[in-house]
């Protein structure tokens, strides 16, 4: 057998070279967007990242949380507590949250994965509950009704009102541009293939030495580390906490499923539009009041049965366009003319 | 030198149903030994036993001198015991390529220098070069069984199980697969092969048994044992005095 000359290829350099003029012209935004669109923007970066890490542990992992308001809550609580407290400056107590929460899942994920399916579904939003109860629990930071965040605080992000806005604009992009890239690299990544691997048949997995119990590990505990600092963020954002607003699952969990599902579950993308899709519904309707939430119902009924895959998902199989495809494609060397078969699996178009 | 695989008083029950009832059998290093037996004989039932995706009631399973009866198949799969599923487990929305770079990557004792590399000359071998980057879920029957082979071998076995791979080939299909097999058993990796197409069986393996109701009844060269008068009546269906 005369051994094959190869090359492995990943593709993806239109869809970094789109993203990176985005991120750029993103970036330069507080240079000619209004003080609003500024708030408005980091509200959907916030949610982006929300979004696509509830994607990397539903979509991607079959870890269908609905419990993720308990790292949210904890990640605003940290932010809290952290600048009140120990007198560490806002910005620097966005990625000290992530650490905690990061730290806090361990055990959490301990308890949690004796379950499966909807039971660690609900076991989930149980512990979220658990979280809050102990939140309201804390009288330094205002028990049951929750606190405000120190005139000193808010102005140690930055001394104008101007400077803030800016800092908490780009500190937003930047956790939405990192979780997005952190994803994208664990997905490429050998442990991404394990991910994906275990999402087709779990079973197969763990007979071919894929530590099934340990990646999904993992995952969580990047999830919970990503969710806490979009957590400490958003109070960041709004400068009040409190334990109804912090571990809201309305907020926090439902709305992000909604974006991740309208979207495309299990799609890079996905989380990203559905988070534009569903921030654009809100401007158009929320004058409507309750009809607001009843349109958004009727569209996420819509896009189940007309585009189960989603926005995304529907685009994506028509045009066979992705931003990051995840998969590796075997191309032979010296073959006469011969294409290297046809397109493989989820992100392995040409 | 020890056997590969000794399994010892290895003994399992679905409620009022005894699927193995303490079978002991050992595998020597590079054999290939055909197992046989009637529908709900406990053979499926065994392997998963050996791979570690079911946990005996009693007895013990060793494999190259260490006892494994506890370990998770990931760790299993790491020592060696690598299984080809009776109906085929792709990874349907991964390439053919990556489907073996799973096992590559995560199914190795040590770490390969340069996986992609043995994964390209493992599906020349299986005759998947040219699918490498098919979805998986898109082969066809025959492809998909050469897949769990390759699949299998990507994690380098020295212990390979095959859960009837020769099972709704046609006939040329099936000559193809066990000269594949056969190919894979000149390398060095013993084989353990449940299949019911006998004919396809007995051209490739040295030892064969006989499973019965969770009983080994028969154990020895292929011929003797397809001559044996109990394997005929409960295997072959013909009266032991006829």
């Amino acid at each position: 057998m005369i051994a094959r000359g190869f090359h492995i290829e990943r593709g993806g350099r239109a869809g970094a070279a789109w993203a990176l003029a985005a991120a750029v012209a993103l970036a330069a935004a507080p240079a000619y967007a209004s003080s609003a669109t500024l708030g408005l923007l980091a509200q959907v970066f916030a949610y982006i990242a929300l979004a696509s890490l509830w994607n990397l542990l539903a979509g991607f992992s079959g870890l269908v949380s609905v419990g993720q308001q308990a790292y949210v809550g904890l990640g605003g609580y940290c932010l809290f507590a952290l600048t009140m407290f120990a007198g560490v400056p806002p910005l620097l107590a966005i990625p000290l949250a992530g650490v905690v929460g990061a730290a806090l899942s361990i055990p959490v994920a301990a308890l949690l994965f004796r379950l499966r399916g909807a039971y660690f579904a609900i076991g989930s939003w149980v512990m979220a509950e658990v979280f809050r109860l102990l939140a309201s629990q804390i009288s330094a930071l205002g028990g049951g009704s929750g606190a405000s965040l120190p005139i000193r605080v808010v102005a140690a992000v930055a001394a104008s009102r101007q400077a803030r806005e800016f800092a908490i604009y780009w500190a937003s992009l930047a956790l939405a541009l990192l979780v997005i890239g952190l994803i994208v690299w664990l997905l490429r990544s050998r442990w991404g293939l394990a991910l994906r691997a275990i999402h087709f048949d779990e079973a197969a997995a763990s007979a071919n030495g894929v530590d099934v119990r340990r990646v999904k590990f993992v995952v969580y505990g990047l999830a919970a580390f990503g969710t806490s600092m979009a957590g400490a963020l958003i109070f960041l954002q709004k400068l009040r906490i409190s334990p109804d607003a912090a571990f809201s699952v309305n907020d926090w969990t439902a709305y992000v499923i909604f974006m991740t599902v309208i979207g495309g579950v299990g799609r890079i993308e996905g989380p990203v539009v559905g988070a534009i899709v569903f921030f654009a519904l809100r401007l158009t309707l929320s004058d409507l009041g309750s009809l607001y939430l009843l349109m958004l119902g009727v569209v996420a009924i819509a896009a189940m049965l007309k585009a189960p895959k989603g926005l995304w998902g529907a685009f994506a199989e028509k045009t066979g366009f992705e931003f990051a495809p995840l998969g590796q494609r075997v191309v032979y060397d010296n073959q006469t003319g011969k294409p290297a078969a046809a397109a493989g699996g989820q992100g392995d178009k040409p | 030198m020890p056997p590969l695989l000794q399994i010892g008083g290895l003994s399992k029950r679905f409620g009022a149903v005894v699927v193995a009832d303490a079978i002991s059998l050992d595998v020597p290093a590079g054999q290939a030994l055909g197992i046989i037996g009637p529908n709900g004989a406990g053979k499926t039932t065994l392997f998963a036993m050996i791979a570690g995706a079911v946990a005996p009631d009693a007895g013990r399973v060793v494999f190259d001198g260490a006892d494994i009866t506890a370990l998770p198949p990931e760790r299993r799969c790491r020592l060696g015991v690598a299984r080809s599923f009776q109906i085929p487990r792709p990874f349907g929305g991964l390439s053919v390529f990556e489907n073996l770079m799973v096992a590559a990557e995560f199914g190795r004792a040590e770490k390969s220098a340069n996986p992609a590399r043995d994964c390209v000359d493992i599906l020349d071998q299986c005759g998947l070069a040219d699918l490498a980057n098919r979805r998986a879920g898109a082969l066809t029957l025959l492809q998909r069984k050469r897949l769990e082979l390759a699949r299998a071998l990507a994690s380098k076995p020295k212990l390979l199980l095959l859960d009837e791979v020769a099972g709704g080939l046609t006939e040329d299909e099936c000559v193809a697969l066990v000269a594949l097999v056969k190919s894979i058993h000149a390398t060095g990796v013993a084989i353990v092969w449940i299949e019911h197409i006998v004919h396809a069986l007995l051209s490739a393996v040295e030892r064969l048994v006989a499973l019965h109701a969770g009983s080994i009844i028969a154990d020895g060269i292929p011929r003797d044992v397809i001559a044996d008068a109990r394997v005929a009546e409960i295997y072959m269906g013909i009266p032991a005095d006829a």
